[in-house]
């Protein structure tokens, strides 16, 4: 009795643990024949050129793939510093009273609504980013030889760098979340160990807890890339939504792989349209799939065989 | 196996029979049973009528949706039928049509012909008008408050980024007496698919030749340039935040939002504001074929706005299920009769009487098991 209900339990929640992996395979499965048709008609073309028209039917996405990337180098490039400084100060040098409070405050930009950031970022963000930030980067950094490029063009306020800033606001949270579990994992003896030497407090930072620390810090940085590749609202609210072309400014108006989808998906009214924006799901998938599988490998490298073991 | 079915085909016929007054055989022998179920479902309604279905469900565009909201719970009311309109944007409503997964659907542009052969050929389905409706360009020019006047040909230079600055010689030529800057021109668009977007290009298509071959018209084009932004209130909002900005927003909601937008000329080159008694006549005193497919942008009416557009209710014009029939022929009839009443109030233009005899002889060719739904 006790072994045939053993037997029926254990069958029970092998099904319900292979229901996920099942959900995964049959939404790949799904996406991969619904975009089989701009699949075989684009081909490599698809990722090469930047022309997307609906009326004509001809779908390049490369001004999508491009808007994605550029706006999430900048979110990390950005948020990753803020993120990493904070974490340091937390774990470090901050009094525990107020350690706590901190860090909750950080964790709680998580909990903010995406449309609460796009509207704030319309309304707030964009107007001072047009007026102020971007012509001061234009007479700054925009006059340095190697960059200035990055920075040409009208300020319109609606653009990939708008794209970025609010990405960065959006990723802070997940990366100082990792990065101070990470430095918190790291064993008390590698900062005894520096003191003991007579290091100052930043040289036991820069040289025993943050070279131990960076293989999880870069994975909660990778993390941080894949919540920045899938956020759809607040960028498409700020981004500008143009993918006419590949300029190289970061002042022009863009467009990411998850706007593209959420703005034309529900009007794509023949097959070929709508499998084309089906394939730029995939594509969003798969990068999915590849990010989450780099920062697992970075995290576990960082926490393996730790004292003070954190689950991630 | 077979019995059932011919049972059941017998029983429908038979039922057929004592509804049916378009039948030849029935208005050649009028029977007095069948006399009073005929009147019971005759237009207009003034009740639900026994033989209807108690429950529609509709899909489709996203712009007449308040009035259709209206509508539902008037008609509810009035009849206590229950209609389920959600509103998937047209391309949805096209979808659901074809693949049967709702009684009637609703677009801001017709189907095009492989749509219509996906859905059974061009006869099978009824593209019946609703209401008008317009869209209107909104701009925010430092320093310039008054009504700007539009040419075709400005419109679809600006779009097309020609016309780069606003003191153009082709804008202040026909502003005399507005000083327009020399600020840049940016152009905004909807970045989500939209029949806003399709009765602008469409529009665009008809005035430019060159907007015609470089950009075409649809629910999404391939812009020129400029930004994209979701919605009206998108749009409106860059415009807005946007010094130099031009944008199209509908009419209902430039009118809502208090939104200053301009004049623009029409195919009697005259500069006409939109208004819902000019959107209306963009359908009055014109040429319009029997299925009613047809864009009325450029209007040839001298009074006409004319970037002003019908909105439609699709349904099939044989619908197998006889109560459902029933029921979506008498709520189009009512709504294209009664529903106009609640049209200006929602900002929407109503249709002209011509237009409603036109839908009237749609509505009644609807029909169900080759017999007309609506009785004579």
């Amino acid at each position: 009795m006790t072994r045939a209900f053993d037997r029926v339990f254990a069958a029970g929640v092998a099904a319900l643990a292979l229901l996920v992996p099942f959900t995964l395979v049959a939404i790949t499965l799904l996406i991969v024949i619904d975009s089989w048709p701009a699949l075989t008609t684009f081909g490599l073309s698809y990722f090469t050129t930047t022309e997307w028209d609906p009326v004509k039917l001809v779908f390049g996405a490369a001004a999508y793939v491009y808007g994605t990337l550029v706006t999430t180098i900048i979110a990390v490039l950005l948020a990753a510093p803020v993120a990493i400084g904070a974490a340091i100060y937390l774990t470090e040098f901050a009094p525990r009273l107020i350690r706590a409070p901190i860090a909750f405050t950080i964790e709680l930009l998580a909990y903010i609504p995406s449309i609460v950031y796009g509207l704030w970022a319309i309304f707030v963000m964009v107007p001072v980013m047009r007026s102020t930030i971007e012509p001061g980067l234009q007479a700054t950094l925009g006059q340095v030889p190697l960059i200035g490029h990055l920075f040409s063009g009208t300020p319109v306020g609606f653009d990939l760098l708008s794209g970025g800033v609010v990405l960065a606001i959006m990723i802070l949270p997940i990366l100082m979340a990792v990065s101070r579990e990470v430095l918190l994992a790291v064993p008390p003896t590698q900062r005894e160990a520096m003191i003991g030497l007579g290091a100052t407090r930043w040289e036991a930072v820069s040289r025993a807890v943050l070279p131990y620390a960076r293989p999880g810090i870069i994975g909660g940085a990778v993390l941080g890339v894949g919540r920045a590749f899938g956020e759809t609202m607040a960028v498409t609210m700020v981004v500008g939504n143009s993918s006419r072309e590949i300029s190289g400014s970061l002042f022009v108006p863009g467009y990411t792989m998850a706007s593209a989808i959420a703005n034309q998906f529900v009007e794509a009214d023949s097959e070929l349209y709508f499998s084309a924006i089906v394939e730029i799901a995939l594509v969003l998938l798969l990068v999915a799939v590849v990010v989450n599988g780099v920062a697992r490998v970075l995290i576990r490298r960082s926490i393996a065989d730790r004292p003070a073991g954190v689950v991630i | 196996m077979k019995k059932p079915l011919i049972a059941s085909l017998l029983a429908f016929s038979t039922l057929l029979a004592a509804c049916g007054g378009a039948t030849p055989a029935a208005t050649n022998a009028p029977t007095t049973g069948g006399t009073t179920a005929a009147n019971a479902c005759a237009v207009p309604v003034k009740a639900k009528c026994p033989e209807e279905a108690s429950e529609l469900v509709g899909a489709g565009a996203t712009f007449p949706a308040p009035i259709y909201t209206k509508w539902v719970s008037e008609y509810n009311k009035l009849t206590g039928i229950q209609i389920n309109y959600q509103p998937v944007g047209s391309g949805g409503g096209i979808k659901s049509l074809t693949d049967k997964t709702v009684d009637y659907g609703a677009t801001d542009g017709p189907m095009t012909e492989a749509q219509l052969t996906a859905a059974g050929g061009a006869s099978a389905v009824l593209h019946i008008p609703m209401v008008m409706g317009a869209v209107v360009p909104t701009y925010n020019i430092p320093g310039v408050t008054a009504a700007l006047k539009f040419t075709p040909e400005v419109l679809a230079g600006i779009y097309l980024e020609q016309i780069k600055k606003w003191n153009d010689p082709k804008i202040t030529a026909i502003n005399a007496g507005v000083t327009l800057p020399d600020a840049a021109i940016t152009t905004v668009h909807r970045s989500d698919g939209s029949g806003t977007t399709y009765v602008w290009t469409d529009y665009l298509s008809k005035v430019s030749p060159e907007w015609k071959t470089r950009v075409g018209f649809a629910n999404s084009v391939n812009w020129p340039g400029g930004l994209g932004a979701s919605g009206n209130a998108g749009v409106a909002g860059s415009v807005k935040n946007t010094s130099g900005a031009i944008g199209y927003v509908e009419l209902i909601y430039a009118i809502q939002n208090k939104l200053g937008y301009g004049m623009v000329q029409n195919a009697k080159s005259k500069f006409v504001e939109a208004t819902l008694d000019s959107v209306t006549k963009a359908a009055d005193g014109v040429t319009l074929p029997a299925d009613m497919r047809v864009s009325i942008t450029n209007s040839e009416n001298a009074d006409a706005y004319p970037i002003s557009t019908f909105t439609w209710t699709l349904a099939y014009t044989e619908i197998a299920n006889k109560a459902k029939a029933i029921a979506i022929a008498r709520y189009f009839w009512w709504s294209t009769h009664e529903g106009q009443a609640f049209a200006k109030d929602l900002g929407y233009a109503p249709l002209p009487a011509g237009v409603v005899t036109k839908a009237e002889g749609m509505i009644r060719a609807i029909t169900t098991g080759g017999v007309a739904a609506l009785p004579k």
